[in-house]
């Protein structure tokens, strides 16, 4: 890797950063989107360099400043976090692609320029939170992606005013789980008297019978678990999805709350240990039965919405459900599962807002109510959702069978009769992901469309985007080397790494 | 500590929210002599500035747009009840086998921090050594603490000149009286018939500009840097506008040169990180602008610590004018509608 590539590692979030500051001063309906796409598409090409880099050469660590950790800070590129570096600003780039009509819709021109600032700073702080080696870091980043994603869902209040209510919901509870994060860094920090998470990782087990360390696991749990919108307290998710700006609820989709699973795993794997956190404090016992009653009830919630956005977001906590289910299971598979998951319902998701979009653009609705007979209104954007959703229920050769086929082979290789309740639960959870999705089905193909409704499709530059991602998960469910590939790798990183 | 307790308590309990506001003052006084007693002086600095001094008048300004008084019969709720005595018993448990307080075999004084004692003042130079590392070790994360006061001033200016523009569209519609009856408000801010404030504050204000400027730049010496300096300087112009009016205050600094400043401090900060890679070192490395490594790190420093006062002072003002501007534009643009 040559010596400016080196420097990918930093310039990854810089460059986000510092254009955020630019975006906020340009004016016009075009100079932010551009400046925007530009950037995160340059974000897309340093990650994947990365992620090549890590994958030939092993973990690549950068010290900002040139102080050696764990005096300064440190970047720390591993194939988990260069993976999630690449989901991300993949689905950023994807999203973006999407973006130029669809906001121009929905936002004013005059204030895209701070609105695509907004949108850098969320991406900066995920691309952030995934590369750092520091713990304080972490929480530095969080502020970032937090306070920028409060705004960017506020700003659906031009649609619907109950957008201000979905964004000041999240950033009560937000903070609340950001501040339990902080607590529990903070006491970390007190008994091992560092703040780098290789350091703190090494001094762990010496310091993990005393309560402070108790009540600091207990704190960084809850704390990312309020951010992850784990069950039961994904309360925040759906309002916010359902009416924060189209785009920006794809991009979240795919991206915000797998930042948090990021780090869920990096907390429970490299910090406290696979030891500790399933020997000493059996964290499966509190994650699967959260995990299940999650999938399992989100399910069945999502199939009693009457928008689509907020049918989707319930989906989406379901999804999480079967994300924490794999890390719960302490296997090496089971992370694996997790871990591709994260990736394929990245992209199937955001395939599926996408369309979601597009419909909003053309009807200016969400509600199931207003899409009747959108299959012959809109009929490439409806078969795009639809695939979308034979995704998401986990047909074979689709992306969601790949990750329920990996989480259903951790489960049985538990081999306790728990295990075959959770093939059934996850079974039975994919049939209620059947009827959501159908339907959806139905209202398109089977109602009548509107007296007086002409065949609109949206414009060629959303259709576009909306179709790599779905053609994208296709290409993935089949191909699996990509993703499973690297979750493979990851994950054998992270239980060899001990 | 008890009067900590005493205020705090009082704030929940007050039913006038104008009497909350200054309890959260005194509050935050508190904390920061309990900071003080910590030997975290510049904490405290950053806490009586910003907690008790930005954060109140933002608070009134508030306040003078809502009215002081709370909404009646709001409902007692178990839930955050239960919550916050869980997270203060978990706490309380922790306290338990924690370090004993000032112990000098304690890890945080063991570990990491003996660096920063012994080699900060040979590597970096800095006398205060809060600053050494805040600035040049942990730089990032200040890189990145300016970016959140960014991002907050970037949302509140997005969010509130959304709910104007909504207004707009409401009045069009329909004239509505009573929200007309709102506006009076901060709009109406600063009166020529009070004297005395008058001339206290054209005799304040210089002095406060001149501390703001010794606070920035003598940041490496004693307790102070860019966050404090920021705040205090749109202390200042605060100042001038609440008693001599917004509109006499926009002329000297209008909406638009405060947004070019919050950008211009990010952008500062960003670029000195950036001139260390075209340089041959890392991000932030501050060692090589300059031939000798030590001034590299002094330069570095005074450049970086003063984009942070830039961010910050125009934050603070740009969430100042949004409040205080609520009936005028808060970002000057040409009509474009």
């Amino acid at each position: 890797m040559s010596v400016f590539g080196f420097h990918f590692a930093a310039l990854v979030v810089v460059l986000p950063l510092i254009s955020a500051a630019f975006s906020a001063l340009l004016r016009g309906k075009n100079l932010p989107w551009a400046l925007t796409t530009i950037v995160s598409a340059l974000s897309f090409y340093m990650s994947i360099q990365l992620l090549i880099e890590v994958s030939a050469n092993g973990p690549l660590s950068y010290e900002m400043g040139s102080w050696a950790p764990p005096w300064g800070i440190e970047y720390l590129v591993d194939p988990l976090s260069g993976f999630m570096l690449m989901i991300i600003s993949g689905v950023s780039t994807g999203v973006l692609l999407f973006a130029r009509e669809s906001i121009a819709k929905e936002v004013p021109e005059k204030q895209l320029g701070m609105f695509f600032s907004a949108y850098l700073l969320a991406l900066a702080g995920m691309l952030g939170i995934c590369i750092t080696g520091d713990a304080f870091n972490i929480f530095v980043f969080l502020e970032i992606m937090s306070l920028s994603s409060y705004v960017l869902i506020a700003m659906g209040a031009g649609n619907d005013r109950r957008a201000l209510t979905a964004a000041f919901q999240y950033l009560i509870i937000g903070s609340v789980g950001a501040t339990f994060f902080l607590i529990g860094v903070g006491l970390l920090y007190m008994m091992t008297g560092t703040l780098n998470i290789a350091d703190l990782a090494s001094r762990f087990s010496e310091i993990e019978d005393t309560r402070p360390v108790r009540a600091a696991v207990g704190f960084l749990i809850v704390g990312i678990g309020i951010k992850l919108a784990l069950f039961p307290f994904h309360i925040w998710m759906p309002n916010a999805y359902t009416y924060a700006p189209s785009i920006v609820t794809a991009f979240f989709a795919g991206t915000a709350t797998k930042v948090s699973v990021y780090l869920f795993i990096r907390f429970i794997f490299t910090i406290f240990g696979i030891d500790f956190s399933f020997g000493v404090i059996q964290l499966t016992d509190i994650l699967m039965p959260l995990a299940v009653l999650g999938f399992l009830s989100m399910s069945a919630v999502a199939i009693f919405q009457k928008n689509l956005k907020r049918m989707l977001a319930y989906s989406s906590v379901a999804q999480l459900g079967y994300i924490v289910l794999g890390i719960a299971l302490a296997n090496e598979t089971g992370l694996t599962a997790s871990i591709v998951h994260i990736f394929n319902h990245a992209i199937v998701k955001t395939g599926m807002f996408l369309s979601v979009g597009c419909m909003f653009y053309v009807i200016g609705s969400p509600y199931l109510k207003d899409l009747n007979g959108i299959g012959q209104r809109m009929p490439i954007t409806t078969f795009g959702f639809v695939l979308g959703g034979i995704g998401l229920i986990g047909v074979p050769l689709t992306p969601g069978f790949i990750s329920k086929w990996y989480l259903i082979l951790a489960a049985l290789e538990r081999g306790t009769y728990v295990s075959y309740a959770l093939v059934v639960a996850i079974v039975f959870s994919s049939l209620l992901a059947v009827i959501y999705i159908w339907r959806v089905v139905e209202v398109a193909y089977f109602r009548e469309p509107p007296e007086g409704s002409t065949k609109t499709e949206a414009p060629l530059s959303m259709l576009i985007p909306t179709w790599i991602f779905i053609l994208g998960s296709f290409y993935f469910g089949i191909e699996t080397s990509i993703n499973v590939g690297f979750a493979k790798a990851a994950a054998a990183f992270l239980y060899g790494g001990q | 500590m008890l009067l900590l307790i005493a205020g705090a308590l009082t704030v929940l309990t007050v039913r006038n929210l104008f009497v909350a506001t200054m309890m959260l003052g005194i509050v935050s006084f508190l904390m920061a002599l309990i900071f003080v007693s910590l030997d975290a002086v510049d904490v405290a600095f950053t806490e009586a500035a910003v907690g008790a001094g930005i954060s109140t008048v933002l608070y009134i300004g508030t306040l003078a747009l809502v009215g002081a008084q709370e909404k009646p019969g709001i409902k007692f709720a178990a839930g955050p009840l239960v919550t916050c005595l869980a997270v203060g018993a978990v706490l309380f448990y922790a306290t338990n086998q924690m370090p004993p307080y000032g112990n000098a075999d304690n890890p945080i004084h063991t570990h990491v921090a003996p660096r920063y004692i012994d080699v900060s003042p040979i590597e970096i130079g800095v006398p205060n050594m809060v600053t050494s590392v805040l600035s040049s070790y942990r730089g990032y994360d200040t890189f990145g603490e300016t970016t959140v006061v960014f991002t907050a001033a970037i949302g509140v200016l997005l969010i509130l000149s959304q709910l104007r523009r909504r207004k707009e569209d409401e009045d069009e519609d329909a004239e509505k009286p009573a929200r007309k009856g709102l506006r009076v408000s901060l709009t109406g801010l600063g009166s020529q018939h009070d004297l005395v404030p008058h001339v206290v504050a054209k005799l304040l204000i210089p002095f406060i500009f001149v501390f703001a400027l010794y606070v920035q730049f003598h940041g490496d010496y004693g307790p102070g840097g860019g966050f404090q300096a920021g705040v205090i300087f749109a202390a200042g112009f605060i100042l001038y506008a609440l008693i001599f009016g917004l509109q006499y205050t926009q002329k000297v600094l209008s909406s638009t040169v405060v947004l070019y400043l919050l950008a211009a401090g990010v952008l500062l900060y960003g670029g000195v990180g950036i001139a260390g890679i075209l340089l041959g070192g890392n991000f932030l490395d501050y060692n090589v602008l300059s031939e000798n490594a030590v001034s590299g790190q002094h330069l570095g420093i005074l450049l970086i610590e003063f984009g942070v006062g830039t961010t910050v002072a125009a934050a603070m003002l740009a969430i100042f004018y949004a409040f205080a501007g609520r009936a005028e534009p808060v970002t000057k643009m040409p009509d474009q509608e």
